[in-house]
C-alpha cells in the first residue's frame, strides 16, 4: 500500500457526512471496513465475482471491491449498518430471518442492499425480476429459494405499511 | 484483503486534459472508466499501470444523443443504457448485449467504452501471479509462449466483449481523441487478430463516443452462450442485424461472432449470401454453416472448443429466426435469463 498518496475524501455514509484521509489505491470496501470500521460490508472474492461487498452508491447497488474510494467523492453511500431504523429492523431483515433467507449470513449484507435497491424501484417485483436483480449475489447455503421468498414477503410488508400509513385499506 | 498495487490517481474534467496527461505520461498511464475489469486485473497483477487517469469526472462522456442516429458517451454505464427504452427499440441487439454483461451490480459501474476496450481473456492469463509464474508466464504478458497454441507467434487470448459484436453488427463507429488529433474508426476495424495487442486504438487515444447512424428497416439481436445465466463472459456470441424491404427480402446484413477468436468476427461471406434472399429455413441453416467455418474457438475458455464450435449454427439459427419474427421468447429467457427483452 505504500507509495500511494493520501487524499482527503468526503462521503455521506448512511446519512452521516464523513471526511476521511485515504490512500488513492484504496477501494471503497477497504475504506468502509478499515478507515470507517463499518465491517458489516463483507469482503468475499474481491474480484467482482460474488456480490458480498454490495453497497448502494447514490441509490444503486454497486460492488465496493471494484470501486476506487476516490470515485465516490460526495456520493451517498448506504451500507448494511444503515438499513435498520435504530432498533427497528428493516422489513427485508425481518423477512430474511423469518423465511430462512440466510444460513451462514456472509452474503446477507450484500443481498439485503441489492434487494433494498430493487424494492425502491419496483414495489412489487415479479419472481423473475427478483432473480435477475439478485443474480450478482452468490449464496452457497440457502439455494436461493428462501432468499426470493424473503424479498417477496418484504415487498408485501412494505406495501402494507405504506398503505396503512396513508390510511388506505389494502 | 486483496490489495491494489500502488498507483497515482488523476481525475481530469475534460477529454482534452485527459488526452494531454496520456501523452505526457506515456505507456505507464492507463485510462480507467468503470474499472470493473481493470481493477480486478490490477489486483491479480495482470495490468500494472503506474498512473490511473480516471474518466469518471468528464461529464461529456456520459451524454446520450439520439437527434440523428444515436451517439453514446463512452462513460455511459451499461445500467443506464439498459434504462433507455428508445435504445431497446431502435438498437435491440446492443440493448440485449449490454443486458447480459456480467451482473446487474457490475453493470451499474461498468461502461460501454470499457466493454468495447475490455481486455482479452484466457485461462492461462486470468490467473494470479504465482499461477502465471509457475507456467513461466505467457505471450500475453511477460512470457514467450502461447500456452493454448504453442506454435503460435501471436497471443490467442479471447475477445470477450459482449457489446462489440452487437455494435459491429449495427455498423457503429467510435471517436478516438488524442492530444494532437482526432479520428473516427469503424468498430469492425477497431480490433486486430492478436490477443496481446487487440485494439487498433493508439495508447495516447481516448475513446470518447460511439456513433450509430439512423437505422431504417434494420432489426438486430444478440445471443450469448455461457455456462451460468449471470456473471460469465461469453464463450460464443452471435450478433445479427438485417435490413429488409417491405416484403422481407434482405437488402443488407451483418452477422458477427464474439468470443471464438481474439477479435469479433464479421462475416462478409454471410452478408453476400444473405443479400437478395428471404430468411427461410434453408437460408438460415446455410448461414449457420457459413458462420461456423469462421469460428476458431480454442481450449482457453470455459467449456470445450468442439462444443462451442458446434453451437455456432444453433445460435445463428436462434438469432435469424428471431429476426424473421419467430416467437423465441421462451428460448431467449432460458438461454439469456433476462426478465425483460
Amino acid at each position: 500500500m505504500s507509495g500511494s498518496k493520501k487524499v482527503q475524501l468526503h462521503l455521506n455514509v448512511n446519512n452521516e457526512d464523513m471526511h476521511v484521509l485515504v490512500e488513492s489505491s484504496k477501494t471503497l470496501l477497504e475504506v468502509l471496513r478499515e478507515d470507517l470500521t463499518l465491517t458489516g460490508t463483507k469482503h468475499g472474492c474481491e474480484l467482482g465475482e460474488c456480490g458480498a461487498c454490495t453497497v448502494l452508491k447514490d441509490g444503486k447497488p454497486v460492488l465496493s471491491c471494484l470501486l476506487l474510494a476516490l470515485e465516490c467523492e460526495d456520493a451517498q453511500i448506504e451500507t448494511i449498518e444503515g438499513l435498520a431504523d435504530k432498533d427497528q429492523l428493516h422489513p427485508l431483515q425481518l423477512a430474511f430471518a423469518q423465511h430462512g433467507g440466510l444460513q451462514c449470513g456472509y452474503c446477507t449484507p450484500g443481498m439485503l442492499m441489492t434487494a433494498k435497491a430493487l424494492l425502491e424501484n419496483e414495489a412489487r417485483p415479479t419472481r423473475a425480476q427478483i432473480r435477475e436483480a439478485l443474480s450478482g449475489n452468490l449464496c452457497r447455503c440457502t439455494g436461493y429459494q428462501q432468499v426470493i421468498e424473503s424479498v417477496e414477503e418484504a415487498a408485501i410488508t412494505i406495501e402494507e405499511t405504506e398503505n396503512s400509513a396513508a390510511g388506505v385499506k389494502s | 484483503m486483496m490489495r491494489l498495487p500502488p498507483f497515482r490517481y488523476i481525475a481530469p474534467t475534460s477529454v482534452s486534459e485527459a488526452a494531454k496527461i496520456l501523452k505526457e505520461e506515456g505507456p505507464c498511464a492507463m485510462l480507467v472508466a468503470g474499472g470493473t475489469d481493470l481493477l480486478a486485473n490490477m489486483k491479480r497483477g495482470q495490468q500494472t499501470p503506474e498512473i490511473l487517469i480516471s474518466l469518471s469526472n468528464i461529464k461529456s462522456l456520459h451524454d446520450v444523443s439520439n437527434s440523428s442516429g444515436l451517439t453514446l458517451g463512452a462513460g455511459l454505464t451499461l445500467g443506464s443504457l439498459l434504462e433507455n427504452d428508445s435504445i431497446r427499440d431502435s438498437h435491440t441487439g446492443l440493448w440485449q448485449a449490454a443486458g447480459v454483461v456480467a451482473t446487474p451490480l457490475l453493470r451499474n459501474t461498468a461502461t460501454i467504452g470499457g466493454n468495447i476496450c475490455l481486455d482479452t481473456r484466457c485461462s492461462y492469463y486470468n490467473q494470479n501471479e504465482d499461477w502465471r509464474k509457475a507456467i513461466n508466464n505467457c505471450l500475453k504478458k511477460d512470457g514467450d509462449t502461447c500456452w493454448v497454441a504453442t506454435t503460435s507467434k501471436t497471443c490467442r487470448a479471447v475477445s470477450s466483449t459482449d457489446t462489440a459484436p452487437a455494435l459491429i453488427s449495427l455498423g457503429a463507429r467510435v471517436r478516438l481523441v488524442s492530444a494532437d488529433a482526432e479520428r473516427i474508426v469503424e468498430m469492425k476495424d477497431l480490433y486486430q487478430d492478436d490477443g496481446a495487442n487487440y485494439l487498433q486504438r493508439h495508447s495516447n487515444e481516448v475513446l470518447t463516443e460511439v456513433i450509430l447512424e439512423p437505422l431504417v428497416g434494420w432489426r438486430s439481436t444478440y445471443w450469448k452462450l455461457r455456462r451460468r445465466g449471470s456473471f460469465d463472459f461469453p464463450i460464443l456470441s452471435v450478433a445479427a442485424a438485417v435490413q429488409t424491404d417491405g416484403g422481407g427480402t434482405i437488402e443488407d446484413a451483418r452477422i458477427v461472432l464474439g468470443a471464438v477468436s481474439s477479435l469479433p468476427l464479421l462475416s462478409t461471406e454471410a452478408t453476400e449470401f444473405l443479400v437478395g434472399k428471404k430468411l427461410d429455413d434453408d437460408v438460415i441453416e446455410e448461414t449457420g454453416h457459413i458462420m461456423a467455418k469462421l469460428a476458431k474457438p480454442r481450449g482457453n475458455t470455459d467449456l470445450t472448443p468442439i462444443w462451442r464450435k458446434k453451437m455456432v449454427p444453433s445460435f445463428v439459427n436462434h438469432a435469424l429466426r428471431e429476426l424473421r419474427g419467430d416467437d423465441v421468447r421462451e428460448l431467449r429467457k432460458r438461454i439469456a435469463h433476462q426478465a425483460r427483452g
